[in-house]
């Protein structure tokens, strides 16, 4: 099994998420976005950076690329797919995931640690924690605020496809927790199948013993836990 | 065909927060200006020809709904004119 992990002009954690993975033993590759995705790709990672320079808007460009459409059908076939940071914004561009990514409350790029309270542990992503567990991730971006209308809103929550929320180091969802003025601190959201999920925060950089936390381990492990 | 301008204006939908437009009130306060309040757009002009006005607003609009706004947050309008 090979996890395929697609560049785009302007990625720049492609490399990080392909070694996080191989430190995990899941086989990836780099994949460049005009050559397609693979046929027997076992998983798609949708790696952060600033695809397309963030023109337009952060993921718009990406989201209408030729190989984002073999990602849907891959997806829709339960292929497992992780969109992070840019990933995660070009996910919910393409229509993976509902709802939109935008600019900080604090109009800023921010980078430092999170905690993240699991809100599910029952899908592959998650299948590491126990539900309500904290984990500690960075997050580096400038548009990560989570925003989608409120009937909608509604709709995901009612339909259990919040994946992890902004938190204090106890796990209370609060507003001071709440790095980007996210609505109701979403900090990654399932898609239609649990086997798609994106979130601003960055598993891959929380993965490797000797840069600190490992608490991002139990995400990517996801790609060992789907069976095609 | 006739040669056109499409005018499309991308506006965040009423309610959702605008940080860079809050950030450049502050600054126009700071300045000294008076106001009381500032909204941010984007304004693409395309060039395009087209049977109709009617015709060329329609390509506009399919441009703006597959690609220039996300309708997670956006609405646009659009104007055509004859160029």
């Amino acid at each position: 099994m090979t996890v395929s992990v697609v560049r785009f002009g302007g990625s720049n954690c492609d490399r990080d998420a392909e070694r996080a993975l191989e430190h995990l033993e899941i086989d990836a590759e780099i994949v460049w976005h005009e050559d397609g995705l693979p046929d027997d790709a076992t998983g798609v990672v949708l790696p952060g950076g600033f695809s397309y320079g963030d023109y337009l808007r952060a993921g718009a460009m990406a989201a209408r690329s030729p190989i984002l459409e073999d990602v849907r059908a891959a997806a829709a076939d339960g292929v497992p797919v992780l969109g992070v940071c840019n990933g995660a914004q070009i996910g919910c561009e393409s229509g993976l995931t509902d709802g939109a990514f935008t600019t900080n409350e604090s109009a800023r790029f921010q980078c430092e640690h999170v905690y993240l309270r699991v809100e599910r542990d029952d899908t592959p992503w998650t299948a590491a924690y126990d539900e309500g567990d904290v984990i500690r991730i960075p997050i580096a971006h400038g548009e990560g605020r989570y925003e989608v209308g409120d009937d909608r809103l509604a709709e995901l929550e009612s339909a259990d496809r919040v994946l992890f929320r902004y938190c204090d180091a106890d796990g209370a969802v609060t507003d001071g927790a709440n790095p980007n003025g996210s609505k109701h601190n979403v900090a990654g959201i399932l898609g239609e199948r649990d086997t798609v999920a994106v979130l601003m925060p960055h598993p891959e950089r929380a993965t490797l013993p000797d840069v600190g936390p490992t608490d991002g381990q139990g995400v990517l492990r996801g790609f060992d836990e789907v069976t095609l | 065909m006739t040669a056109y301008t499409a005018t499309v204006t991308v506006r965040l939908k009423h309610g959702v927060l605008d940080p860079e437009a809050e950030t450049t009130q502050r600054a126009l306060e700071r300045l000294g200006f008076e106001l009381e309040d500032l909204r941010s757009a984007d304004r693409f002009e395309i060039d395009l020809e087209a049977e109709s006005a009617e015709s060329a607003r329609e390509r506009a609009s399919e441009m703006a709904e597959r690609l220039l706004a996300n309708p997670t947050i956006h609405d646009f309008d659009v104007e055509v004119v004859d160029r």
